[in-house]
């Protein structure tokens, strides 16, 4: 709910013209598609496919415009989700969601250091082992492990960021992770 | 890893931050968003904003604060203050705020605490306990939860509060010491440590910082997750940076 006015914000401090829409035409006139979200994924797939914005977001995203997902936004471009009974996802990538597989407490709140698999523009200028803000229960399992940009340990090891050609998705929130993660919108907005 | 947090709280009158704030090229060292902004830079992990506004205005001068912080700060940031429902939640939520900190409320009415879980969420509910040595010496230590900003007793337990408030759906607790706080003597070791042997929850340690030292033994000593100060960081004895420096040489995992 906040979580949307936040992406918004953290948008416009590093440069973003942003619209917050729900209409297909506005979607496919943009440059660039960011879909942040918290709550559940079966219900933020039932509001997209009752706006018609699933085919449009498959074709723009498939079709090349740059995408980010952030947090239940990472979740969706993904196939399927055990989250509450099956959902389908957006299928931008291969692979699926699930509940974390870890001893310690769920959700996982807080910040966590972030491990990097392979290079990013995106993340240009964040050391290795950098910290940024969680707050989930479930994590994507990419059916590719050439989409694994970054992992991160929570009594297990999970995967906290993806990037595959123009698709780039982020567990964590760059909006709430102070400079590191403003670089990180910023890097996406240039 | 999760790293261990610190938390500088402001605490806010008609929009206004009330200690005033020993900062370094700041321009408006009363403009609480300024200064929330001044310790992202610092480095620090969270925020807190508790509004003490004494009027029935403070549900609009809450929304208000939520709305401007929102615009500024890429750190979450918890705001309370006379918070009473859901529709509270929902207006601060929705201006920006990450999370919203509850007492009196959730002690009047526990059933407050479910239905705000179940609607936002667990993550966004904190529940603040403020709590006061009652035993007698000589007995096993109890402390009893205040409302009302330390005021007005309950004859509630803290520590089973605590427990009941957690299976309610509480994400978090934020737990002042009433006997420590102030003090500068350092935070209350038996009693966090009480809570956080009860609870399974995050707990965030306050009341009492004086120094670096009672930083560490609060999170060594008393497993709290978060230390939540005030003075020494307001003026200036200690910058946040240099803060988390001492606690991560002390073995304890922090954002750096």
């Amino acid at each position: 709910m906040g979580n949307l006015r936040s992406v918004e914000k953290a948008l416009e401090k590093v440069g973003a013209e942003v619209i917050v829409t729900r209409d297909q035409d506005q979607v496919r006139r943009a440059d660039a598609l960011v879909l942040p979200g918290v709550g559940a994924f079966g219900d933020a797939m039932h509001n997209l496919a009752k706006r018609g914005l699933v085919d449009v977001i498959r074709e723009e995203t498939l079709g090349g415009k740059p995408f980010l997902g952030i947090c239940l936004g990472l979740d969706l471009i993904f196939e399927e989700s055990d989250e509450h009974g099956l959902n389908q996802g957006l299928g931008l990538l291969p692979g699926r969601v699930e509940l974390l597989s870890t001893e310690l407490k769920i959700p996982h709140i807080g910040w966590n250091d972030v491990s990097r698999r392979k290079q990013s523009r995106l993340l240009a200028d964040v050391p290795d082992g950098s910290f940024f803000y969680f707050v989930h229960s479930y994590a994507v399992v990419p059916a590719r492990d050439s989409d694994i940009l970054c992992t991160t340990d929570y009594g297990c090891s999970f995967v906290s960021a993806v990037e595959h050609e123009n698709i780039a998705a982020f567990q964590f929130h760059p909006e709430k992770s102070s400079s590191l993660g403003l670089s990180i919108l910023k890097n996406f907005v240039q | 890893m999760l790293s261990k947090r610190i938390i500088p709280c402001l605490d806010v009158r008609n929009g206004r931050v009330v200690k005033g704030v020993r900062f370094v090229n700041i321009r408006d060292a009363g403009d609480p968003v300024e200064m929330a902004s001044a310790y992202d830079r610092e480095g620090a992990d969270e925020l807190i904003f508790l509004d003490i506004t004494a009027s029935h205005e403070r549900r609009e001068t809450v929304v208000e604060l939520a709305g401007r912080c929102a615009e500024e700060l890429f750190i979450p940031f918890t705001i309370g203050g006379g918070m009473r429902d859901e529709a509270d939640f929902r207006k601060v939520l929705k201006a920006g705020a990450d999370k919203i900190a509850i007492n009196t409320a959730a002690l009047d009415n526990p059933d407050v605490i479910n239905r705000c879980a179940r609607r936002f969420g667990s993550q966004c509910v904190v529940v603040a306990i403020d709590a006061k040595l009652v035993s007698e010496e000589g007995e096993e230590k109890r402390w009893e939860a205040f409302v009302h900003g330390g005021r007005t007793p309950t004859g509630r337990d803290a520590v089973k509060w605590a427990v009941e408030a957690a299976e309610r759906g509480a994400g978090e607790f934020m737990l002042t010491s009433m006997d420590t706080d102030g003090t500068r003597d350092g935070y209350d070791i038996d009693l966090t440590k009480a809570i956080t042997d009860a609870v399974e929850i995050p707990v965030i340690a306050s009341g009492g910082a004086g120094n670096l030292d009672h930083l560490v033994e609060v999170v060594r000593d008393a497993d709290a997750d978060a230390v939540l100060a005030a003075s020494i960081f307001h003026y200036g004895t200690y910058s946040i940076h240099e803060a988390k420096e001492y606690m991560a040489a002390a073995g304890i995992h922090m954002r750096l």
